[in-house]
């Protein structure tokens, strides 16, 4: 029994003859925040993909809170305590903001598949859902039909869906990507509150957010996990400074 | 009366009736629908229109067609072209219930015979709906078509159940009533239907706000989110399908009990147009569209096929016209007027739309008198019918009908074309104009509607 939260097990992914994730292995220990980063189509989000079980793995495992994953639909591995944000925003567009988050809490709070009971008299589970768009600072947007907010607060509506049902395993997916500076800097404070006491994962370009909230940063460069370490530790590997010769650190 | 007001009050804001003030329009409508029978009752033979109380019923029992269709298209993003399986197999089991019934081996009033074809639907819905449910979109939507394609040759095929090319004849009159109805007559044949849409309405809208009904839309919109909010995609397409079984069945067993003879056209993929026709007429977006549509498809199929054998043709090009120019159906051209009629501008629309009227009445005009005229040369002159409309009479031989028709049609375009154009400037500037208003009274106000 691993005492980690996720565990990476030499994970492989191939596409056709192209392998894009070569043998990945990492740790999450539970309450860890981990960013993951690296230069774009290093295979990110395909891991993400493989760990939120979107994807099969070609070789290898992946374990959460020590049980594998390998065979397990995306929904159950959602029931098991795992919970994923997308790099495009995902949401449902054309329900108010209330109704998405409601709609992340519904199998939590036990509702299932029932088609006898009324939403509107479910106290406990409304409440439940205003507490949660209070915290994300979506109160006012609250009757909107959630395609019409504005990018930001989609993005932040996303991460609320995501952590709606409990998961204990959040997976972030460029949680900042396209967001203004002060935009991002609320994103930040809104992660770090969700998250706390759970266990993060996460992938992102914006260094600042990246330093800001990881514990721990795994770089991955063409499909390979070239470093993983404390923050200070990344900034001056000299491996993670050639990868990203050239282009995007800050 | 008391099961609606309850039903209702429990729909909350959903349903909107808990006031009488508030939700007048409502029991308006309920009122009126009532009492339509008796404005089709000649009071001087004491007998109702008997061709009038058919339409009515079937409209009744196509509007539960019609909407349990909708719970699949409109609510799951499921589009079926074998709905009227579900429909036809209610029928087919409400009619041998009704023979047995009737033989006196089971005891089953009148009023919940309904429901034996509400559970034959869901029970085949099981069925079929967990081959279909595999898949979705047009996966699904082949999968129904071939399911629609075998269940209406099985019908030719197995006797016993199907009847045959004959159908299966039965009496609705099984003798046991709990209100002491003999179900002899049209009109309470039609109130039954009536009870029956009025529940089924209440309940497939209040199911629209149930955790199912929910995540329905939330998979159709969104089908990966869906899964990672713990659902399973697929078994939310699964149950969907099966409550749609129970109304589509409970449609088909009214059908059964209205005609007293079910045949494999009630299967037929004929049968499932029906419901998309009307369902695309009405709007797929609300839930409210499948009601319309299904007035406006059985007006025309029983009121125009009286004066034209090209009804069916008329239905085609609504639905074609409806589809390219209004794909939210009547439902959504009413919606667009809402913020209008909000606004209290609706008076500004009023003239651009007897503009357009008269360019379109002429495109009407126009369409119709040469689908008459090749109707009437291919098939009415073989019946050695006259083309005539009260005095006026037609010769079909001589070129001036088609000529007419043809520049109508034509003209009639071109003018209609030119005017919706400067019918759009005018809608489009009326609704800046609103929203200017709105944002201007403040924006928290805007935010908070």
């Amino acid at each position: 029994m691993s005492a980690s939260a996720l565990s990476l097990r030499d994970v492989r992914k191939s596409f056709g003859k192209t392998e894009i994730i070569r043998g990945i292995s990492l740790e999450v220990p539970r309450g860890q925040r981990h960013a993951i980063i690296g230069p774009n189509g290093a295979g990110k989000t395909t891991l993400f993909n493989l760990i939120s079980g979107r994807f099969a793995v070609s070789a290898g495992d992946i374990l959460l809170n020590g049980e594998s994953l390998s065979g397990v639909p995306p929904h159950l591995i959602n029931r098991r305590g795992l919970s994923r944000s997308f790099q495009i925003t995902s949401i449902f567009p054309r329900m108010t903001v209330f109704e998405n988050i409601r709609c992340g809490l519904l199998w939590a709070h036990g509702y299932k598949y029932s088609t006898w009971k009324l939403l509107g008299r479910q106290t406990e589970l409304n409440e439940a859902s205003e507490k949660l768009l209070e915290r994300l600072n979506l109160h006012s947007r609250r009757n909107l039909m959630a395609g019409l907010l504005s990018y930001a607060e989609q993005r932040a509506l996303e991460i609320g869906i995501t952590i709606a049902g409990g998961a204990d395993v959040i997976l972030l997916d460029e949680p900042t990507a396209g967001m203004s500076r002060s935009e991002s800097e609320h994103a930040v404070a809104l992660i770090r509150g969700v998250t706390e006491g759970k266990t993060l994962l996460m992938v992102e370009h914006d260094m600042s957010v990246v330093f800001g909230l990881a514990d721990i940063i795994s770089v991955v460069v063409y499909g390979e996990l070239i470093a993983s370490d404390v923050p200070v530790k990344i900034r001056s590997n000299r491996a993670v400074q050639e990868a990203y010769l050239g282009s995007e650190v800050t | 009366m008391n099961t609606i007001v309850s039903s209702n009050a429990l729909a909350g804001s959903v349903v909107p009736v808990v006031g009488l003030k508030k939700y007048w329009v409502w029991y308006l409508m309920v009122a009126i629908v009532a009492a339509l029978p008796w404005f089709f009752f000649n009071w001087s033979t004491g007998r109702h229109s008997g061709f009038m109380l058919t339409m009515l019923s079937e409209i009744g029992l196509m509007i539960i067609f019609s909407l349990s269709f909708n719970m699949q298209m409109g609510q799951a993003g499921l589009l079926s072209f074998g709905h009227a399986v579900l429909f036809g197999l209610g029928g087919y089991c409400t009619a041998h219930a009704l023979n047995v019934i009737k033989a006196g081996s089971i005891w089953l009033p009148s009023e919940l015979v309904p429901l034996i074809g509400g559970l034959g639907g869901l029970g085949f819905g099981v069925i079929f709906g967990y081959v279909a449910t595999q898949q979705r979109a047009t996966a699904f939507a082949m999968i129904t078509m071939g399911i629609g394609e075998l269940v209406a040759a099985a019908a030719l095929m197995f006797m016993s159940f199907f009847g045959g090319e004959s159908g299966v004849t039965t009496n609705r009159m099984s003798g046991t009533s709990l209100v002491g109805a003999s179900y002899s007559a049209p009109w309470q044949m039609y109130y039954l239907i009536f009870f029956w849409m009025l529940v089924s309405v209440i309940l497939m809208r209040l199911q629209t706000q149930t955790p199912l009904g929910k995540m329905a839309n939330a998979s159709r919109d969104n089908f990966e989110r869906a899964q990672f909010v713990g659902y399973d995609p697929r078994m939310i397409r699964f149950y969907q399908f099966i409550v749609s079984g129970f109304f589509a069945g409970l449609a088909g067993a009214l059908y059964a009990m209205l005609y007293e003879i079910v045949t494999f056209d009630a299967v037929s993929a004929g049968k499932s147009a029906t419901a998309l026709l009307a369902t695309y007429i009405g709007g797929v977006g609300g839930f409210f569209g499948p009601i319309l549509g299904a007035i406006v498809v059985i007006l025309l199929q029983s009121g125009i096929s009286l004066i034209s054998s090209a009804w069916m043709l008329y239905v085609g090009v609504l639905f074609i016209v409806m589809v390219m120019y209004a794909p939210g159906g009547i439902w959504g051209l009413i919606m667009a007027h809402a913020p209008i009629v909000q606004a209290g501008k609706l008076r500004t629309l009023a003239w651009p739309y007897v503009r357009l009227l008269i360019p379109g009445l002429l495109v009407v005009i126009g369409f119709v008198a040469l689908a008459e005229l090749v109707s009437y040369v291919t098939i009415g002159a073989g019946q050695n019918k006259k083309l005539q409309y009260g005095a006026l009479t037609i010769a079909p031989a001589t070129i001036w009908p088609w000529l007419f028709g043809v520049l109508s049609l034509l003209l009639g375009g071109l003018w209609l074309r030119y005017e919706s154009r400067s019918f759009r400037s005018i809608w489009n500037a009326t609704l800046e104009q609103i929203k200017l208003q709105t944002s201007a009274t403040g924006q928290a106000g805007g935010a908070a509607r």
